[in-house]
């Protein structure tokens, strides 16, 4: 024991020399990059320019389907062999009966899949019905007509969800416990990180928007700003994940936060909605479907704004990313990977804080919508 | 917008209902409501704590300004005493002084009667001896004198002239 704690010393020790060094080592270590990617751009300048034109579309095609959800946790792709690393979700579809199997059978949408006599075909992360030739036929905007199943797959999204869900139980129920020794038993690892940011909810979001009632609402928005935060992180690791740039998550939260505020709204709340008091009756009249309106364009608000802000973090960062096969002649391979890196670097400190940002806005305004529908007025 | 709805999947938000619906029970039940009880307990026994020591702090203001109270008290009645004792020890001493002179004045009194006494008793027996031994001598000298007649009258009535001179 002794010894680890000895080994640790000299480790941080040793990190924290590093850091000192670590500067002009960073610089040298650019600059060997440099030399080395060199001979790889003479081999790239040989890649015919018949494969240049179509590398824009590829690009596109690649951030589309990265924003999109999928059948198959991919981690990489050799586009020339087709060879794809990463693991096959299950495909779980209800027509004329349960069918569960692996999306492997789709091998990336190039085979027809036959369960019970139908055919079922993978099209662009969507799974279709077909006939056993596999065609898909299309509408003048070029969006498939084929009969889609019901799909209830459990999808990239799913298990990004899941595993969100499970290191939130991890880290939080490890928290929970150090307070079973008592209250002033200070939490220690991770939990030294979390408990302020639990208090940070509390006392930012809660306590100001909800006043004393704050505490029925606390497993939900603290719910909501983890799992947001958590997500928004997740999404920027090399995991490929983007669960929070989906619509769908981001549609069940915004639900979340209707039913909870019209649930518990009192009766305040309503009478504000169909019978404002305090202005002349006609003006009631007005003001009524404005504010049934309002109703619904709150939480679609935060539905939008959390899908948008996350879809676009991620199409800017892999479009910088892009930069390095786009203009790796114009400004040389090792000049576009310089390029790419920096602006990437650059934004994803700026999507580190629109992590937390997105999360903090959700939960702030979900408990805002929630204090205006349980305050008490004071009568006009 | 047209995209979205296209690549809307029903299944996926059915998924993630349910994994929402119980992480949100589960940590609701598991973690949130141990946490946020537990901070609202330290920060109330941090309040209480920070409460009773202000509460220790007047109260130790109050007995010390208690106990200075009581030590000036102390002091004022042991300067009240001492005054007092004073003030009896000089009243004794004066009513001493007064009873010893008194008494002495009395005793110098009865001095002064008794020598009076003595000396008109010494008086009174120096007349009576002066007497006698004026009679004794005027006896004798009667009996000398009074051999001659003329004498003798002479004589008596020269002694009778100097018993009134005294």
């Amino acid at each position: 024991m002794r010894n680890k704690i000895v080994i640790l010393r000299k480790i941080c020790h040793n990190s924290t020399l590093f850091k000192m060094v670590s500067l002009k080592k960073l610089l040298l270590l650019l600059a060997v990059i440099l030399f080395t990617v060199n001979p790889f751009r003479l081999a790239a300048e040989t890649v015919p320019t018949a494969g240049k034109t179509s590398s824009k579309e590829e690009i596109n095609a690649h951030i589309q389907h990265h924003l999109k959800d999928d059948y198959f946790f991919n981690f990489a792709t050799n586009s020339k062999t087709g060879q794809s690393y990463g693991f096959p979700l299950p495909v779980i579809l209800i027509d004329n009966g349960l069918h569960i199997f692996s999306s492997s059978e789709f091998d990336h949408g190039k085979k027809v899949v036959e369960k019970d006599g139908n055919y079922y075909k993978l099209y662009h992360s969507k799974i279709y019905k077909t006939d056993a030739a596999g065609t898909i036929t299309y509408d003048e905007k070029h969006h498939p007509t084929n009969a889609k199943p019901l799909d209830f797959s459990i999808t990239k999204n799913v298990v990004g969800l899941l595993l969100a869900a499970l290191l939130l139980f991890l880290a939080f129920l490890s928290l929970a416990k150090t307070y079973k020794k008592g209250p002033n038993n200070i939490p220690t690892g991770v939990g030294r990180v979390l408990e302020p940011l639990v208090l940070y909810v509390r006392d930012e979001m809660a306590v100001p928007n909800i006043g004393h009632r704050y505490k029925e609402f606390m497993p939900y928005l603290l719910s909501v700003f983890f799992l947001i935060f958590l997500l928004n992180l997740l999404g920027l690791t090399p995991l490929g994940l983007n669960v929070t740039g989906n619509i769908s998550i981001t549609l069940c939260l915004a639900l979340f936060t209707f039913f909870i505020t019209n649930f518990k709204a009192n009766k305040d709340y309503w009478k504000h909605i169909f019978w404002m008091p305090g202005v002349p009756v006609p003006f009631k009249f007005i003001l009524a479907p404005i504010e049934v309106l309002g109703m619904f364009t709150k939480p679609f608000s935060l539905m939008l704004r959390l899908f948008a802000n996350i879809t676009a973090g991620h199409s800017v960062v892999m479009g910088l990313i892009a930069i390095i096969y786009l203009f790796q002649h114009q400004l040389t391979l090792g000049g576009s990977i310089g390029v790419s890196m920096l602006l990437t670097l650059v934004l994803f400190f700026l999507e580190l804080l629109v992590a937390f940002l997105q999360a903090f806005i959700f939960t702030m305004l979900s408990s805002l919508f929630i204090g205006m529908a349980v305050e008490e007025h004071a009568h006009h | 917008m047209d995209a979205l709805i296209h690549d809307f999947s029903f299944g996926l938000v059915f998924w993630q209902l349910i994994i929402l619906l119980i992480v949100i029970f589960l940590l609701g039940k598991f973690a949130w409501k141990p946490i946020v009880n537990a901070l609202e307990e330290r920060e109330k026994g941090i309040t209480d704590a920070l409460a009773s020591a202000e509460k220790a702090k007047l109260e130790m203001a109050r007995l010390t300004n208690e106990n200075e109270n009581l030590l000036k008290q102390a002091r004022e009645e042991r300067d009240v005493i001492l005054k007092e004792a004073k003030q009896l020890k000089d009243k004794i001493i004066a009513e001493a002084k007064d009873a010893a002179q008194t008494e002495g004045g009395k005793l110098i009194e009865q001095a002064k009667r008794e020598i009076e006494d003595q000396k008109l008793k010494a008086l009174a027996e120096v007349k009576n001896q002066v007497s006698t031994l004026s009679l004794d001598i005027a006896r004798k000298v009667l009996t000398k004198e009074f051999e001659d007649q003329g004498k003798q009258e002479a004589l008596v009535a020269d002694l009778m002239k100097d018993v009134k001179l005294n």
